[in-house]
């Protein structure tokens, strides 16, 4: 039905990275980075960003079987591009504004003309600053690794 | 029997209008704000979300608000904004060997791969009243150096610990039947239940509960000598395959901690000796939730191990049906709603019990003096 499920492996991988970036990211950060890129397009709603929620599922032991462990709210939003892109976002949380800006990059990225200086302006500067922060985080907690030793009694 | 009670409505209004007054509490102290909760209070966020059983974190922090700090209150409300949101996907298992862990421990093994991090804890703190606190606080110049005197490279990947003791045949193996998980919000369990349907009830549980009868295994009602084999907190990246694209995307990260509990060994069916074991998986940082989880998940595995069903840690349908506090604190609360005309029944019944006796009384009593 959408141009966009025509891809190529690759480009399926390129394409699964960008929506990780932009779903993993704050809202503010990709809005604000994105803002002069999307201002002079024109996108058509498919559907209207919706909150609602996904189950999240984790492994019994963490490698067993599968159980559902909860909920987790999401936001989900597909536009059409004038170039004629389906753009689809699905965001954890329920922020439209992030959801809706997502779809129309992401109907953008599909589009040859723009897509390399989206990645190289929008999407490597948010992969960037998230694996900082991981890195970061990581950073601070392995300060507080330990080394415990027993001590050895004198009893041979 | 309930009897609709009308009128009250003024009373009513004006009993929330004192709630919003006491919830605010003095006006001359600023208002906490969502976003203080959120940050400030995490770990009352982290059980709000586990136990209301939706991860967000501002919603469970709105939750806090409003219930004035009463946390099971605020997981009824959660459950109840929950019924109003559509169920869109169910998500990719998350994948808690590649968390990004901010806290990993073993109580089993002293040397392993990726080593002890302790992460932020309450563990080997004195329990001592910080009067800083009180006061100002700390500087954002005292939170911002965390020093060690060696450098770290934090390269090493994090090997599960049960994962090696199942290399070595020594662990219960966790097997992936490749089955679609029991969803006890769509279909009550029916007892004996699913593990799946038994860890999904039991991570919605309420923490106090779960505590107190993973406590009693461990002073010998149901015991099996467990060890903490695995503790672990931090990011998991959440992931979905929506029908219309046909491959996976990630949608965002959450934190989750997860235990894993070594149990006493035990004979198999096929007459093989292993270590046994329980899960406990929370959202947020949930330590003490997720310990108790386990202990009762390997507790409720009495049958798989042929183990003699006698102490409440071990009755399935006894926890399960009791472990939720929505369900548990609903039931309770409802002796407060008028029960005037069933109470009326009883009393006019006991009236007439003791009239009767009374009139008996006095009829022998009479008959003697005959």
């Amino acid at each position: 039905m959408m141009p966009s499920e025509n891809l190529t492996e690759s480009n399926q991988q390129a394409r699964q990275h960008w929506m990780s970036v932009m779903a993993k990211s704050r809202s503010e950060t990709l809005i604000a980075l994105s803002d002069t890129y999307i201002n002079e397009h024109r996108f058509e709603t498919i559907r209207a960003a919706e909150v609602g929620l996904t189950q999240v599922r984790g492994r019994m032991g963490g490698t067993g079987s599968q159980f559902n462990l909860g909920d987790m709210t999401m936001t989900r939003c597909v536009v059409r591009s004038s170039n004629g892109h389906y753009g689809h976002s699905y965001i954890a949380g329920r922020n439209k504004e992030h959801a809706t800006r997502a779809a129309q990059l992401d109907a953008m990225l599909q589009d040859q003309t723009y897509q390399q200086d989206l990645i190289t302006n929008i999407i490597q500067p948010l992969a960037h600053h998230l694996a900082e922060q991981n890195k970061r985080k990581a950073n601070e907690v392995a300060q507080t690794k330990v080394n415990f030793f027993t001590l050895v009694r004198g009893e041979d | 029997m309930y009897v609709a009670v009308k009128g009250g409505e003024t009373a009513i209004n004006n009993a929330h209008k004192l709630l919003d007054k006491t919830r605010r509490g003095s006006l001359d102290i600023p208002e906490l704000s969502v976003a203080q909760i959120s940050e400030q209070l995490p770990l009352a966020v982290a059980r709000v979300m586990t136990e209301g059983s939706i991860y967000d974190p501002q919603l469970a922090a709105l939750a806090i608000k409003q219930s004035a700090g009463d946390l099971v209150e605020a997981i009824f409300l959660l459950r109840a904004y929950r019924t109003t949101l559509s169920r869109f996907y169910s998500s990719d298992p998350i994948d808690t060997t590649q968390m990004q862990v901010e806290r990993r421990i073993s109580a089993t093994f002293k040397d392993l791969p990726g080593g002890q991090l302790l992460g932020s804890t309450f563990d080997y703190t004195h329990r001592l009243l910080d009067f800083t606190l009180l006061a100002d606080g700390r500087t954002p110049e005292e939170l911002e150096t965390i020093t060690s005197t060696s450098q770290e490279d934090d390269a090493e990947a994090m090997t599960r610990v049960l994962q090696m003791l199942e290399r070595e045949n020594l662990m219960v193996e966790e097997i992936d039947e490749q089955t679609t998980p029991t969803d006890i919000t769509q279909d009550p369990p029916a007892y004996p239940c699913h593990r799946s349907a038994r860890l999904q009830a039991l991570a919605r549980a309420d923490e106090g509960f779960l505590l107190a009868l993973g406590y009693s295994t461990q002073r010998g009602y149901g015991r099996n000598h467990p060890f903490a084999g695995e503790i672990r907190t931090g990011d998991v990246t959440i992931s979905i395959t929506p029908d219309e694209l046909g491959f996976s995307i990630d949608i965002g990260t959450l934190q989750v901690t997860e235990c894993e509990m070594i149990n006493g060994f035990s004979k198999l069916e096929n007459d093989d000796i292993k270590f046994t074991r329980g899960y406990g998986l929370a959202f947020g940082q949930n330590e003490r939730k997720t310990l108790s989880m386990a202990l009762i998940d390997r507790s409720l595995q009495a049958e798989k191990y042929g183990e003699e069903r006698v102490s409440p840690a071990q009755q399935e349908e006894f926890i399960l049906s009791h472990c939720d506090n929505v369900e548990a604190a609903g039931f309770v609360s409802h002796l407060k709603l008028p029960h005037y005309v069933d109470f009326q029944s009883e009393l006019e019944l006991l009236r007439r019990l003791r009239q009767e006796r009374m009139d008996n009384e006095q009829q022998g009593a009479s008959g003697e003096q005959a």
